[in-house]
């Protein structure tokens, strides 16, 4: 049944007055050879019954399945609370809040989530969310071109330990607009770009991207990098996991003047994993360049009574009024989402957070401590990290991951497609859901299935005769 | 009925033009175009040195209800800019043609003066917006 108010008679009533037959009439400007012949990839509708049956199935596939995958989406337990009062009406269903007297309700809590996001990352304002991490950080390489006024040349370095997916969203999003997103390359033992490889002169360069914890887990030098870009002009964009921040330092205290822009995921704070998505990509800046930021931005004033009240406010720089000249196309913000972090973030408080971010830790420390035992697998990268780490295998990790995969085991994220030099490794997390047990059946599967992979290796023993 | 000073020059896009004594050119906007604007909020002004073609976009105004591109008229080299602004952008509003005065350009070639609209051309145009 379509969802569509008009009655048939009504229909007809307007096709009379506007003067034509049907409603096929109306497009008859639109040349033969630009229309489209119908959506022949899209099968035949389902009945509600069917299409329940049919999402049953896929879910159970996911369900009760051990996993052990990051790569900047991460598995973190949810308290119920979070997306009972999410789902409620009042929030659920709120319309955009352009209309600031009949939206005060979101607009409070946009406000209070850009403060807690400034308040986590040490920076002066923060926007009201973005699409994701990946565009977030395109958009931020857009806003470090405006902001920096002493670079002609809109060349932006990319560490290589920045994740592949964000680097290559960030490329196709910038490039057209002639920004080079320059690869610098990590060191092979850390896992990291070493401040002692930087070039004393860069030449001059727009800005420097720097992700802590990087796509390893491993940890950047962070103070280093960001005192080398500043004396070289350049801004500093931090790309961070928003959990981290509960025991990392934050990037405004980044080195001595701390990052410029900062942006990320916000998927860890009370978002689930969901197949890949919806997720928000947060951004916060420092009070110089507010103006450059794209997104929404929640501001807190009086209105005429002297009461207190919020609404959006700085848009002259957002495309409905500024148009080609505005900060971003955007003209919205990932609202639900937020919604349900602004109160994951309140009900485990600082505290809250600082507990899931070491117990996370915790977990990966000693399941890299355990994976390190066996035989045939061995941790790459030497330096600290957090809540991540990458393993080499003998074995084909293809065969291992099915293997695992066999048990309900996801057992990480593979690198090769996107590190060939790494080879045959493994990106490991483990969050704060996982337990000992958890730790436990992994690497007794991992060893039983390494067993089994080398017997079938070895050559038929002929007997002797 | 908007001020509009007889011994200024102006442009189509509501820009004033004064030539001081040492050859600069001091510019602004003009009364018409900041009623049209509302209250100022921000003037985002050019960095004194910066070279501008006739036409180029140098400074931007922003009011609560939109941001206007303020346009080079002349070809050249900023001068000096108003850094009251930075702090005071209603300054633009209470007196657009003394202290509201946005940045000063060193022409390129100083006869680009003389191609510039008079008060009463001016006056024409805008007459179109006030009816």
């Amino acid at each position: 049944m379509p969802f569509i108010p008009h009655t048939e008679a009504e229909v007809r009533a307007m096709l009379a007055t506007i003067g034509v037959e049907s409603i096929e009439d109306l497009f008859d400007e639109i040349p033969a050879d630009l229309r489209s012949s119908g959506l022949k990839q899209v099968p035949d509708g389902l009945s509600e019954m069917d299409i329940s049956r049919l999402m049953h199935t896929r879910a159970d596939q996911d369900s009760r399945t051990l996993c052990f995958a990051g790569a900047g989406a991460y598995e973190h337990h949810i308290p119920a609370a979070v997306w009972e009062i999410t789902t409620r009406g009042e929030f659920y269903s709120a319309y955009t809040p352009y209309q600031a007297e009949a939206s005060q309700g979101t607009l409070q809590l946009l406000y209070e989530y850009q403060t807690m996001m400034t308040r986590l990352t040490g920076m002066d304002v923060s926007n009201a969310s973005l699409y994701d991490g990946a565009s977030a950080l395109a958009e931020a390489v857009l806003m470090a071109v405006r902001a920096n006024r002493k670079s002609r040349t809109k060349r932006i370095l990319m560490p290589r330990t920045v994740h592949p997916a964000y680097r290559k969203v960030a490329h196709t999003i910038v490039h057209n607009q002639g920004i080079v997103l320059e690869e610098l390359d990590y060191d092979p033992q850390g896992g990291h770009i070493d401040p002692a490889s930087l070039p004393t002169d860069p030449g001059d360069a727009t800005a420097l991207v720097i992700p802590q914890p990087n796509f390893f887990g491993v940890l950047e030098d962070v103070h280093a990098l960001t005192d080398w870009a500043h004396q070289h002009n350049m801004l500093v964009i931090a790309v961070v996991n928003p959990v981290s921040l509960a025991i990392l330092t934050p990037p405004g205290e980044w080195g001595e003047r701390g990052a410029d822009i900062v942006c990320g995921d916000g998927q860890p704070l009370g978002v689930p994993l969901a197949s890949g998505g919806p997720y928000f990509g947060f951004m916060c800046c420092r009070q110089d360049y507010v103006r450059q930021m794209p997104g929404r931005i929640i501001g807190r004033t009086t209105d005429l009574e002297g009461k207190s009240g919020f609404t959006l406010t700085l848009q002259a720089r957002e495309q409905h009024i500024r148009r080609s000249k505005a900060t971003s196309n955007i003209c919205t913000n990932q609202g639900l989402l937020v919604t349900a972090a602004t109160i994951h973030m309140a009900l485990l408080g600082s505290r809250g957070l600082e507990r899931v971010a070491a117990a996370s830790h915790a977990n990966t420390v000693a399941l890299s401590d355990k994976l390190a035992a066996l035989d045939g697998v061995h941790k790459v990268f030497a330096r600290p990290g957090f809540h991540e780490a990458v393993f080499r295998f003998d074995l084909p990790i293809e065969d291992i991951l099915r293997a695992l995969s066999a048990q309900s085991i996801v057992g990480g994220v593979m690198l090769m497609d996107d590190y060939p030099e790494l080879g045959n490794c493994l990106l490991v997390c483990a969050t704060e859901t996982k337990t000992v047990a958890d730790l436990e059946t992994y690497v007794s599967s991992l060893q039983r299935i390494s067993e089994r992979l080398q017997a079938k290796a070895s050559p038929v023993q002929p007997k002797m005769m | 009925m908007s001020n509009i000073p007889q011994e200024l020059r102006f442009t189509k896009s509501h820009e004033w033009i004064r030539r001081e004594e040492d050859d600069t050119l001091t510019i602004g906007i003009t009364d018409h175009a900041q009623a049209l604007l509302g209250d100022l909020v921000f003037v985002d002004i050019p960095e004194v040195g910066e070279e501008c073609a006739v036409g180029d976009d140098v400074a931007v105004v922003e009011s609560v209800k939109a941001a206007s591109d303020v346009y080079a008229p002349i070809t050249g080299e900023i001068a000096a800019v108003n850094e009251k602004l930075a702090d005071t952008p209603e300054l633009l509003n209470q007196d657009p043609y003394g202290d509201g005065w946005i940045f000063k350009i060193k022409p390129a070639d100083e006869n680009d003066y003389d191609g510039l609209m008079d008060a009463d051309a001016y006056q024409e145009i805008i007459a179109e917006d006030e009816s």
